[in-house]
């Protein structure tokens, strides 16, 4: 598929998914009530996400990751329940649970899945970052990086600076976690920022915070 | 794969793919016979915003409660049985008169699980993840949620391991409503900080 092939290698760094700040979306299709699945497949899909979970048993950064993975204008033409569909059936070929001819053979036609991890593979994990760096009130900054991988890093904070205001203990880093059976462990931070300084509009009285690992910060 | 590259095959329908890759691991055996409708009967009825409601009718009637829920969300709603799959770290934010609270998840999906359910389509599409960081008192008030200009918005993306629940104010005149009852007030939409009550 070397149309996919092209386009992972212009997009898939900065990840279609991270759409913190994006514009040119319009109105958000909102109500109030709305069924728990919108048809019986949604539901299957998500039953289906778990089986294959069960199977292959892949950490929450390697799931997040399959979905990241997608092709960009397909994540953006589908619905949640499609991107977890193409994210198991992605696992369940690459885990060897099934193949993607079997696939296409009974669907009776393309069964697109994600496209190929970019990230280089993980040979060390790094020391444990278990003491936090910050306390709350701390300054920091956010790390202006665009790792090739999963990250939990929100692009549209990157470079910015924000405040520390809660430590959540410590946790496994999906920057490592999705890419290899090694695990981080680090403090987890919530930093709040300055809507004003997030998009520089002069917008007044409105806070965004956003959950950080140790890694992703700097002293500001 | 198809050797036409000009041509591509045509994808079917989701609803097609879903049943192939269903199909395939039913016949490798990992499909526990029931499973498929289980996990969908207990979304579609056991847990959804009725426990957060059942939550937040007891913060609005029990000083107390409210105390340790603000102080310690996971082990507050524990109290009332709910945890578990995406609510192992779970923060509760107040709204006041002075301050609105909404939650978001700019780069997937996060939500809590056992006490608001699956997250509505909405929540999961890109308008809403989109610009709920970037013009959150506009979007509100597209939404129906229109703010004093006075009133501080505090927006919280769910991007690492805490998941939040929207604590809202308790509507004037319910004094001495009873909680079963207070509960049945309690919207979705207000416990992710998109409407007011």
């Amino acid at each position: 598929m070397p149309a996919a092939g092209r386009l992972g290698r212009v997009f898939r760094v900065d990840g279609i998914h991270d759409l913190g700040g994006m514009q040119g979306f319009g109105a958000v299709a909102h109500s109030p009530a709305e069924p728990v699945f919108h048809e019986p497949w949604e539901g299957r899909a998500r039953a289906l996400t778990e089986v294959v979970a069960g199977a292959v048993r892949p950490n929450g950064g390697e799931f997040r990751h399959a979905v990241e993975r997608m092709d960009p204008g397909h994540y953006l033409t589908s619905g949640y329940y499609e991107h977890w569909l193409t994210a198991a059936a992605t696992l369940a070929v690459e885990h060897g649970l099934v193949t993607r001819a079997e696939l296409e053979a009974r669907a009776g036609g393309r069964f697109p899945l994600s496209g190929a991890v970019h990230a280089p593979p993980v040979a060390e994990a790094g020391l444990e970052a278990s003491e936090p760096r910050f306390a709350v009130g701390d300054r920091v900054r956010v790390r202006d990086w665009h790792p090739p991988g999963h990250t939990r890093c929100p692009r549209y904070v990157r470079g910015k600076e924000g405040a520390v205001v809660r430590l959540d203990g410590t946790h496994s880093l999906p920057d490592i976690e999705a890419h290899t059976t090694a695990r981080r462990y680090e403090a987890t931070y919530s930093v709040r920022f300055d809507a004003a300084s997030l998009w520089r509009d002069g917008q007044r009285g409105a806070w965004v915070h956003v959950d950080l690992w140790d890694s992703y910060l700097e002293p500001a | 794969m198809s050797a036409d590259a000009g041509r591509p095959a045509p994808t079917p329908p989701a609803e097609q793919r879903v049943a192939a890759l269903e199909a395939l691991l039913t016949e490798r055996g990992l499909v526990p016979e029931g499973f498929i409708e289980e996990i969908t009967r207990r979304y579609e009825t056991e847990i959804g915003p009725m426990n957060g409601a059942t939550v937040v009718a007891r913060a609005w009637t029990d000083p107390a409660y409210k105390q340790r829920l603000l102080a310690d969300g996971t082990a507050a709603i524990a109290e009332l049985g709910f945890g578990g799959a995406e609510g192992h770290l779970m923060v509760v934010v107040e709204n006041t008169p002075a301050v609105h609270n909404v939650i978001v998840c700019t780069l997937c999906s996060c939500y809590p699980w056992p006490t608001l359910g699956l997250p509505p389509a909405w929540y999961k599409d890109p308008p809403y993840r989109a610009r709920m960081v970037r013009e959150p008192r506009a979007l509100l008030a597209e939404m129906g949620c229109e703010l004093p200009g006075d009133v501080e918005i505090r927006v919280w993306d769910s991007s690492a391991e805490a998941r939040y629940l929207v604590l809202p104010q308790r509507p004037p005149g319910t004094e001495g409503m009873p909680e079963a009852e207070l509960a049945g007030l309690v919207t979705r939409d207000s416990m992710i900080g998109v409407a007011r009550l």
